[in-house]
């Protein structure tokens, strides 16, 4: 049988670095084949290539056994590729039947499609209404409504970026059911993930990236976690020291915060309760979108309206204070977007690290630049972030060199209570070990610690107590130690002990996701 | 072919050369035009490049001209650095000229000298309303301050027409729309006898100097500069949005009201319909081809009152009409930005259409295939 | 009666300039992109208008010279800000600049020329109608082009595939992109297409409504039509009422004279602009109720790659 897509010696130059370098992988009809990868190690580039969204240097795709040339989506599509993407390529404004007819190219009428989305919906179990706005979509909903626009072009291939980041465990194996019975059905898919245990459990084969090389085709299911990983990283990442947590005073206190959304793409924040004491790790767990950033702004005080009283920081109430009042009572917050929040783009690393360190302010407010470039040099040997110098332009380094350069930045001001969104994202293996290895270090220094994350590996990894949030609303904390995924899982849904009713017309797990309309 | 390319870091010698690209791209189009038109472009070129600063007299127009457009534009600075679109300068400008000139009108000739002091606060005071007004409703009710500063200036242009046609019409003006002339106690003392430069020009060049301090040494002025290129992370420093709001347009409305003070207070010296002269609009200009930054303000006001003087001279020598200042500001503004695509990206030329078609499929023969099968 | 007939009459008159230009910011909003360059283009489209007006006679040509300026200075600007990824604002703002400069440099010749007053203009049967004949139906043609344009605008953006893609790209180019739609061509288009439309308005201010040529005759019609579409919160049907708003806020400084009220006439000339303003910040209270409206990439650089 001829395979439905074979790439050989796909390679993709960019001016810094070579995403693709001779990769080849072959798919059969049917067939389930992972893409495994870290960040950075050219998985989503080889993906834009199959599906015309970027063009290789060299290479040749053969599909179905003829060479082809894939110029732009259109040509893909028209071949029988289909994409359900990360970053999911919805307009929030438009009916989720608007938007699968957007990624239709034949022109039907907006009527056939919504009919044809109530089939397929029925037919695959993806519940989806096609007349519902894509802003009041759960994420889960919205990947959806991705999946069945793809669907609809009557795809042989269907490729899959990281699909299950925004799901919780049990609208993954929905999923996953989805999947097994399309690939039954003939379909090809390409999953795309660095999740080892997904991919053993969903997976026939499994194709290796390392730098925009293969370093190794395997069957998954025959493989262990530790063997994919040494594939996928190369070197098993040291292991965290972990020490007991000796637990201090109440660092952070968030007493019935209650903070109504700032517009309908918001989460309202509902009766949230929460305690960080010095010396231990919190970590909050969660599908996002599910007010996390609300959380953060509210704690780091870039949204100050905060009822009086519900916030308080080592004892004093900081509900109202700006972050520069919270800073200097030792509160220091890393957020989860870097460039644009957590460092301005386009100014140098020493000019970075004025956004939250005073330290060279002179009198009159005039600055002492030799001590702003003397700070930020210091901050790059010590956190061995990879930059050209202090006069280097935030943008130019990399994801995982510029948040090890604002993780320091922070960390160096020796916060009482450090506040961390997505430690880790889009952080190659080595850099995020470092990270968290500061994480614990500064634990066990006596800091008090809250982390957010969407990476339960991670808050299992470094959390001594875990709380999660759904719906604007946040579980009771459990430790750490004695949690499990599965209950986890089940309260990432907002069904935890004491929750309130689930809402009347979200019957399913992920419609309990999303927020009120 | 050609596409560009983000450059990891912004390119320092393309700052500095796209303003000198731009201003050649003018120039030619400025040679192409005088031929269209019939005019030797040696002539045209000689008018607006030579001949302003040929004399003494010269030289002190062109600062006449050069020193309104230094303050405004580095008011403007400000408020551009910090992403606040101030484009109602002008207005601003025509309010300071309007309270610099209520003081003056009241004048007389046994006025204390300090008088000037007294009009020029007030002009900036009047300046620093009307852009008070943008800075109130941006804050109250987010109205945009582009269109709200702009149709600040028609409003004061008709307040200023009321003015001088009505209440302040000079009565032996022979029903002229005038004010009186202002008392000599007003007059901005001059820097040298006989020529029509007075110490504004001073007072902009020590401006200048404040200005870059403030711009490049001060935690404020950074502030304002995060504010501007990054919204998020100004808020995440805790930088205030509204105090930065409110201070780029105060300085910008003060700075052009003090300039309008200095206008009617200097060379005008008196309130007439012509009061506005197109200096708030030009001075956007100088602004954005000076880099934002005080020193090249200064360069590119000098070359925009080229422009200005020229213009006159083009008119008196060559023909043409005097608006062709206009057509120049524009065009040299439009050639900036242009340029400064070249700050940000890189060119780079590609091949043919055929070959890029071609190009993603190179023969199997040259590749070899790797990585395992198992 | 008949004073109410010439009130209504000359309220459409004056609103069909603006409501012209304000349709055809409309459209190149829509895509995502705002161009200050409209009081450019207006001038430059009023003086290319008059002169072919005045040179031809003929003011189809007068229209189409207007439109043809429009979508030229348009295209240039569309070219810088989408493929040379130059900041929307301050490339408006050149725009705005240059065509003031320019349209007073070539018109100086045409200040003293005049083409003859256009009127009796009348629709069969409805124009001789008492009362609603004169109201309605003695207009200049272009009056009721504006109407259809702004009905079949409606129809475009909420019934046709192609209206919803234009939708689509203003709220997310990125997304759309990602789909395989050519975005920077679509949005020159609908740039240039905004041009032609501002074109076609300061045409008629120059051809049919004064019709005259003086250095800024638009006088500010440009940034009120910018207002226009915040103001009709992109939609096509409130864009047309909010420019006869405005255009009755025009004439009303004539009839207030014409009632012999005794008030300065800057202060009437004032109205407009300030009614602009009062405008924008009772449509601008509630930011959440802008930001459902507005598509969401207005005004922000959208570069393929990057």
């Amino acid at each position: 049988m001829t395979s439905r897509l074979t790439l050989k010696g796909i390679t993709k130059r960019y001016p810094a670095v070579i995403a693709n370098d001779g990769v080849s992988l072959e798919v059969a009809p049917g067939e389930i084949h992972a893409v495994l990868g870290e960040n950075g190690a050219g998985k989503s580039t080889l993906m834009k290539v199959i599906y015309g969204a970027v063009r290789p240097d060299e290479g040749e795709i053969l599909w179905n056994g003829q060479p082809v040339s894939v110029r732009n989506p259109h040509e893909a599509r028209a071949l029988g590729i289909a994409m359900v993407f990360q970053h999911f390529s919805l307009f929030d404004t438009l009916t989720a039947a608007e938007n699968v007819w957007l990624g239709l190219d034949t022109s039907t009428t907006l009527a056939a499609v919504t009919q044809r989305i109530r089939a397929v919906a029925g037919e695959y179990g993806l519940d989806v209404d096609p007349l519902r706005p894509v802003h009041s979509l759960s994420v889960g909903e919205r990947q959806r409504v991705e999946i069945v626009r793809a669907l609809l072009t009557k795809p042989q291939l269907l490729i899959l970026d990281e699909p299950t980041s925004v799901l919780t465990p049990q609208a993954v194996q929905k999923l996953f059911d989805t999947l097994r019975t399309l690939a039954a059905a003939g379909c090809s898919i390409l999953y795309i993930s660095h999740k080892l245990d997904e991919i053993r459990a969903l997976c026939h084969k499994c194709t290796v990236l390392r730098g925009g090389r293969v370093t190794g085709e395997v069957d998954p299911r025959t493989e262990t976690n530790a063997s994919l990983s040494r594939r996928m990283i190369g070197a098993e990442p040291a292991r965290l020291e972990r020490h007991q947590p000796t637990l201090g005073d109440v660092a952070l206190k968030v007493t019935g915060l209650r903070l109504p959304r700032l517009d309908q793409f918001g989460v309202t924040l509902e009766d949230i309760d929460l305690d960080v004491r010095a010396g231990e790790v919190v970590g909050i767990a969660g599908v996002s979108g599910n007010g996390q950033p609300e959380l953060m702004a509210a704690i780091s005080g870039e949204d100050t309206r905060a009822p009086a009283g519900s916030i308080a920081l080592f004892g004093a109430d900081i509900a109202a204070a700006s972050p520069g009042v919270r800073r200097r009572a030792g509160l220091h917050f890393v957020p989860e977007e870097r460039l644009g929040r957590g460092a301005v783009p386009t100014l140098s690393l020493a000019q970075n690290t004025l956004l939250t360190r005073t330290a060279s302010i002179g009198r009159l407010g005039l600055l002492r630049l030799s001590a702003v470039v003397q700070l930020a040099a210091y901050l790059i040997r010590k956190y061995r972030v990879k930059a050209k110098g202090p006069d280097a332009a935030a943008k130019s380094l990399s994801g995982g060199n510029l948040q090890k350069f604002i993780m320091g930045r922070e960390l160096d001001a020796n916060p009482r209570l450090l506040v961390v969104s997505q430690p880790t994202w889009g952080v190659d293996v080595g850099a995020a070990a470092d990270i968290r290895g500061e994480i614990l270090r500064l634990r066990d220094e006596g800091a008090a610690i809250l982390v957010v994350s969407e990476e339960l590996d991670e808050l299992f990894e470094i959390t001594d107590r875990l709380v999660v949030m759904a719906r604007g609303r946040m579980s009771p904390g459990v430790n750490t130690s004695l949690a499990t995924v599965e209950q986890v899982g089940i309260w990432m849904s907002g069904l935890w002990p004491g929750a309130g009713p689930p809402p009347v017309a979200a019957p399913t797990i992920e419609h309990a996701e999303h927020a009120d309309v | 072919m050609f596409r560009l390319e983000a450059r990891p870091e912004p390119s320092r010698l393309m700052s500095v050369l796209s303003p000198v690209f731009a201003v050649a791209i003018t120039l030619l189009v400025g040679v192409a035009l005088f031929s269209i038109l019939g005019k030797d472009p040696l002539d045209g070129l000689f008018v607006f490049f030579v001949e302003p600063v040929k004399t003494a007299y010269g030289l002190s127009e062109l600062a006449v001209k050069a020193t309104p457009l230094v303050l405004i534009a580095l008011g403007l600075a400000v408020c551009f650095r910090s992403n606040i679109w101030n484009i109602g300068a002008e207005g601003q400008f025509i309010l300071g000229a309007i309270f610099g000139g209520g003081v003056a009108i009241h004048a007389t000739e046994t006025s204390n000298k300090l008088v000037v002091v007294l009009i020029l606060l007030a002009g900036m005071l009047g300046g620093m309303v009307w852009a008070g007004v943008v800075a109130v409703l941006r804050d109250r009710f987010h109205t945009s301050e582009i269109l709200v500063s702009l149709m600040l200036v028609y409003v004061a242009d008709m307040l200023l027409s009321y003015l001088v046609y009505g209440p302040w019409k000079d009565p032996n003006g022979y029903n002229f729309p005038q004010s009186i002339t202002f008392a000599s106690t007003t007059q901005i003392p001059k820097l040298i006898a006989g020529y029509r430069t007075d110490i504004g020009v001073l007072v902009a060049l020590a401006l200048v100097g404040v200005f870059w301090v403030f711009v490049f040494r001060t935690y404020a002025g950074f502030q304002l500069q995060v504010g501007g290129l990054a919204p998020a992370a100004a808020r995440y420093a805790g930088f205030s949005a509204r105090r930065a709001m409110w201070t780029a347009l105060l300085v910008s409305g003060g700075m052009a009201g003090l300039a309008g003070a200095l206008e009617v207070a200097g060379p005008l010296g008196q309130l007439t319909p012509y009061v506005p002269a197109g200096y708030g609009f030009a001075a956007i200009i100088v602004a954005f081809v000076g880099r934002l930054h005080p020193v090249g303000i200064v360069l590119s006001a000098t070359l925009m009152s080229m422009f200005y003087i020229g213009g006159e001279l083009a008119q008196s020598r060559l023909g043409l009409p005097k608006s062709v200042t206009g057509v120049f500001q524009g065009l040299l503004l439009f050639a900036l930005l242009a340029c400064d695509t070249l700050v940000t990206y890189r060119v780079r030329f590609t091949r043919t259409r055929a070959a890029r078609a071609g190009a993603p499929l190179v023969g199997a023969e040259a590749v070899k295939s790797e990585g395992g099968t198992g | 009666m008949n004073e109410l007939a010439v009130i209504i009459a000359s309220t459409l008159n004056a609103g069909t300039a603006l409501a012209l230009a304000a349709l055809g910011l409309l459209i190149n909003e829509r895509s995502g992109i705002v161009n200050l360059g409209a009081e450019g283009m207006m001038l430059v489209a009023a003086i290319a208008g008059f002169a072919t007006g005045v040179q031809t006679g003929s003011d189809s040509l007068a229209f189409v010279a207007g439109a043809a300026t429009g979508a030229f200075m348009a295209l240039c600007f569309g070219v810088m800000v989408i493929w040379l990824n130059t900041n929307q604002y301050a490339t408006g703002l050149a725009l705005s600049l240059f065509g003031t400069g320019f349209s007073a440099f070539v018109g100086v010749k045409y200040t003293q020329e005049k083409l003859s007053e256009r009127h009796g203009f009348k629709l069969p049967v409805l124009g001789d109608l008492p009362f609603v004949g004169p109201a309605f139906f003695r207009q200049h043609p272009m009056v009721y082009i504006a109407v259809a344009l702004a009905v079949a605008l409606g129809w475009f953006l909420y019934r046709s595939r192609r209206g919803l893609v234009l939708r689509a790209i203003g709220e997310s180019p990125e997304s759309a992109h990602a789909l395989g739609y050519p975005v920077r061509r679509i949005r020159l288009l609908a740039v240039v297409t905004g041009g032609a439309l501002c074109g076609l308005a300061g045409a008629y201010l120059s051809v049919v409504y004064t019709p005259l040529w003086v250095e800024g005759m638009v006088a500010g019609r440009g940034w009120i039509a910018l207002a226009l579409t915040t103001f009709a919160t992109w939609r096509p049907a409130r864009v047309l009422f909010g420019a006869y708003l405005f255009g009755g806020v025009t004439m009303l400084q004539f009839f207030l004279q014409g009632e012999g009220v005794q008030i300065a006439s800057q202060w009437l000339t004032m109205l407009p602009y300030v009614a602009t303003i009062v405008v924008l910040v009772l449509m601008s209270r509630k930011p959440e109720f802008i930001r459902i409206n507005m598509p969401a990439s207005l005004g922000k650089p959208f570069f393929p790659g990057s």
